[in-house]
């Protein structure tokens, strides 16, 4: 019993925490871009704007749920719930703490991947289903995107698992006691960020979305609470990148003097910020240019840096 | 620097009447000194021999535009007729242009189309049609160009009303709409497109009227195979709102607020087309003061305009920071602007003779704190967009158009240099005192969307350097002609005799009266080439204001350089085109 009572409330922690940092995250990322491009942001509602969020969450609560006549019913309604629960789900194995997570299995890094994988549904669903155009050209955008950002994804973290020597995100937050992954995995950290941007379809890889092209792409039909779903979704997609990072190459939630949690979320929220701070300063390629940059560059360096690192690991065992 | 347009254009008469008789060309007096002929029909075989056999070519139609001449009165020297169309013609290598008239007869009259010679007539027959009546014969497409399909009637026609009171009512009954809903349906056969090919069915996606990367209200119908667009067909007229029209019933002085919202990111910049010819008409000379002071405001809203495109393009290729440090750079000018006018992005601050006022205590202070201010900055946004690798990767080679095309379709400013020509009409035909000044015509050589870019970015420079010179050399003496027509009239004398008086009372209730003539000033604007191409009867009202705009011609082109892109690219050449919608439609 008191177990289960444990367990709920690191899940209820969890969820909440996510969902929460999701919310601060739309507010962070408006102030921030707005105080790199000169400007204010958000600043009238509450301190410092904070209750932005809220007033704006009030408002998508109580708009219309319209659901365009000519979009397939069901599908129109899933795709928005599919990036939020696989998201949400992927946090699941985050270790946020020694002890701390909801679930620790020994194939963590193999569930996030797969949870990754299936958001893609979501986008593509989107497009698909609005039955609009535009939202056609993004979803299929973001399928060639994503299929093609996956594949060195999971490459780029092979790496860390050859030298953790597990898919436990829990032993590779261990391993890296005397050594953050970064330093002798630099390669697979820069990859696997690159892949992380590309899977929440952030700038400059919002090619699905590309709002000077496709006005707003996938989810152009999209209105209400269901365009909130999107929103929310991809927020937690980079907290959840940005946590992931930490994990891997950061040594997760390792660090002196300050508690585990706090080390945690203090670099999970640098890579938040970094995130946004690639989101200010770059433009966007083109699908084709980003598809070569994926499958030409990306992926060989991926593979190169697996074949290295299995190479060292095996010389060092000898 | 002008008299050379008649001296090579009497040698071209000279040439044509050997070749199509003597009695073919009637010269017509004009108040520039651009020459100018009445011919016979087929005007056509003329057209194709300047365009193509002559020595030293005019490859260029710089304007095509009508005359409703039935209610003119001073007719002297002109051919009697209902109509006449002209052909403005305009030919780099000689610096030189030639305007040919025809004159027709009778309701919706007919001539030959020359669309076959010059694809840029294209557009412009249409709209001669659409707001005229005049058939084209042989036009591939005569169909209304920047009115609705479903409307009625001809409105620059002298008989069409110009405001809504002198019409009915507008109302919408339920039968009208279900035709005006109807004629808004797409079919792609109407519009020359097929629906099919032999392995594939197209995608036919409409861009626009509302659409963020169409920069305005513009239509843009894509035939598409997966991203690749076959064809497109643009359609204008979302942004018309009759500036023609407005000119042939605002007086000469009040028209000049209008002709700020045509390139409504040029401001001062379209005053300044327009006063050069109402002068030219009324043979004003402006004193040195008002010419250097048009020529920094000018140049500062060319700044302004050109950092609007800088952020935009930027935004257009994905990039979402540099617009806003370009719109804060382009309000600290429209800051001077508003110290110095009084008006920001519209201050309709030029008057016919000078200005609207001197320049206040402390101008000079403001200009020098942004010529000093704006140039490190401008060296920042350089490396943020230009020397960008995803902007270059973005931008080069993309949109590509020879210089070829570029003369042939009527491109000019920055699009024309961008291919290599060095042209510049502040240097080759310099007016207001652009000849006094020391600056140089950027240039670029591949003619694609970064050249573009790079020959604007260049210009800003050299316009910040035109305004240092402004600033240092600014001369003293009255900010106003003291002629009779320049417009608000004098004052000094007002209350001294009645006369003066009376012609004061005349001048501000009626406008001035402006003495019979036609003339054009072409000038380098924000985007190109603008002219005024007016038409006095003497009268307190223009009888024909003709605009012609660079951006017209320019977006024309569209189909003809996208074909075969996927759409980002189609977004990057918008973006670098830089036109206006204001200034396609008028």
């Amino acid at each position: 019993m008191r177990m289960m009572i444990g367990q709920l409330s690191v899940i209820f922690g969890v969820l909440i925490a996510a969902l929460t940092a999701a919310a601060f995250l739309i507010w962070l990322e408006r102030r921030l871009l707005a105080l790199w491009q000169d400007r204010y942001g958000p600043n009238r509602a509450g301190p410092f704007g904070l209750l932005q969020v809220p007033a704006d969450m009030i408002k998508i609560f109580f708009k219309e749920d319209w659901i365009p006549p000519f979009a397939d019913r069901q599908l129109f309604v899933a795709a928005p719930a599919i990036i939020t629960i696989t998201v949400l789900l992927s946090f699941a194995v985050v270790p946020f703490a020694p002890g701390i997570a909801v679930i620790s299995p020994d194939l963590g890094l193999l569930f996030f991947l797969g949870m990754s994988s299936l958001a893609v549904y979501s986008v593509a669903l989107a497009g698909i289903s609005s039955n609009n155009k535009y939202s056609l050209i993004g979803a299929l955008r973001a399928l060639a995107q994503l299929l093609s950002y996956e594949v060195f994804m999971g490459l780029s973290l092979m790496g860390v698992v050859m030298l953790a020597g597990s898919f436990n995100l829990n032993k590779i937050v261990e391993a890296q006691r005397h050594l953050w992954f970064v330093i002798p995995q630099f390669p697979g950290f820069i990859l696997f960020f690159i892949a992380g941007i590309a899977e929440t379809h952030r700038l400059p890889f919002d090619l699905p979305e590309a709002e000077s092209e496709l006005s707003a792409g996938f989810h152009c039909e999209y209105s209400g609470m269901k365009f909130g779903m999107f929103f929310v979704g991809e927020y937690l997609s980079i907290t959840l990148i940005s946590a992931m990072t930490a994990t891997f190459f950061f040594g997760g939630w390792q660090g002196p003097l300050l508690p585990p949690v706090i080390w945690f979320a203090l670099k999970t929220f640098a890579f938040i910020c970094l995130f946004i701070l690639i989101r200010a300063s770059l433009p966007r390629p083109r699908y084709d240019q980003l598809l070569a940059f994926a499958w030409k560059l990306l992926l060989p360096l991926a593979l190169l840096n697996v074949l290295i690192t299995a190479a060292i690991v095996l010389a060092l065992e000898r | 620097m002008e008299p050379t347009n008649n001296v090579s254009a009497d040698l071209v008469v000279k040439d044509l009447r050997e070749r199509f008789g003597t009695d073919a060309f009637r010269p017509q007096e004009t108040k520039d000194s651009i020459p100018t002929y009445w011919v016979r029909e087929p005007v056509r075989d003329i057209l194709k021999y300047l365009k193509t056999d002559i020595k030293k070519p005019y490859r260029t139609l710089f304007d095509l535009s009508v005359v409703d001449e039935r209610f003119r009165k001073h007719r002297q020297g002109l051919p009697d007729c209902d109509f006449s169309v002209t052909y403005h013609l305009l030919s780099y290598e000689r610096n030189n242009d030639v305007r040919l008239k025809v004159a027709l007869r009778g309701e919706n009259p007919s001539l030959q189309t020359i669309s076959d010679i010059w694809p840029a007539a294209n557009w412009y027959e249409r709209e001669a049609w659409d707001m005229f009546g005049i058939v084209f014969d042989g036009h591939p497409n005569l169909r209304r160009l920047l009115l609705p399909p479903t409307w009625k009637g001809h409105p620059l026609l002298k008989t069409h009303p110009a405001r809504a009171t002198d019409m009915e009512p507008f109302t919408l009954p339920d039968d009208r709409q279900e035709v005006e809903q109807n004629a808004l349906r797409f079919e792609p056969e109407q519009w020359g497109m097929q629906r099919r090919s032999e392995t594939s069915d197209f995608l036919f996606l409409n861009l626009g009227p509302q659409h963020p990367g169409t920069h305005g209200p513009f239509r843009i119908v894509l035939q598409m195979d997966g991203e690749e667009i076959i064809g497109l067909v643009p359609d204008i007229g979302f942004h018309h709102r009759g500036a023609e029209k407005m000119g042939e019933r605002q007086s000469w002085h009040t028209y000049i607020p209008y002709t700020d919202r045509v390139d409504y990111l040029g401001g001062v910049m379209n005053n300044f087309a327009y006063v050069l010819t109402v002068e030219k008409l009324a043979g004003i000379d402006v004193p040195q003061r008002a010419q250097t002071t048009r020529i920094m405001l000018a140049e500062l809203f060319r700044i302004a305009s050109h950092l609007v495109w800088y952020g935009t393009f930027a935004q257009d290729l994905g990039a979402m920071s540099p617009v806003f440090y370009m719109f804060n750079d382009r309000e600290r000018i429209f800051g001077i602007i508003e110290a110095l006018c009084g008006g920001r992005m519209h201050p309709s601050f030029f008057r016919i003779g000078g200005l609207t006022q001197d320049l206040p205590k402390g101008w000079d202070r403001l200009i020098d704190d942004f010529i000093k201010y704006f140039p490190p900055h401008l060296r920042e946004y350089d490396q943020l967009v230009m020397e960008n690798a995803i902007f270059k990767a973005r931008t080069k080679g993309i949109g590509a158009y020879s210089l070829e095309e570029a003369i042939e379709w009527g491109v000019t400013g920055p699009g024309l240099r961008a291919c290599g020509m060095e042209w510049d009409f502040r240097k080759k035909r310099p007016y207001s005192g652009y000849e006094q000044l020391d600056f140089e015509i950027p240039v670029a050589k591949n003619g694609d969307c970064y050249d573009r870019a790079v020959v604007r970015v260049a210009e800003i420079r050299q316009s910040l350097r035109i305004i240092e010179q402004c600033l240092k050399n600014m001369p003293a003496g009255s900010y106003k002609a003291d002629h009779p027509v320049a417009t608000p009239p004098r004052r000094n004398k007002m209350l001294y005799d009645i006369e003066t008086l009376i012609n004061h009372f005349l001048s501000v209730s009626w406008g001035p009266v402006i003495p019979p003539g036609e003339a054009a000033v072409l000038i380098e604007a924000t985007k190109g080439c603008n002219a005024y191409y007016l038409i006095s009867d003497g009268n307190t009202t223009s009888y024909r204001t003709r605009i012609r705009t660079p951006s017209f011609a320019h977006l024309q082109m569209l189909p003809l350089i996208a074909k075969g892109m996927p759409i980002p690219d189609l977004m990057a050449l918008l973006g670098s085109i830089d036109y206006v919608l204001a200034d396609v439609d008028r």
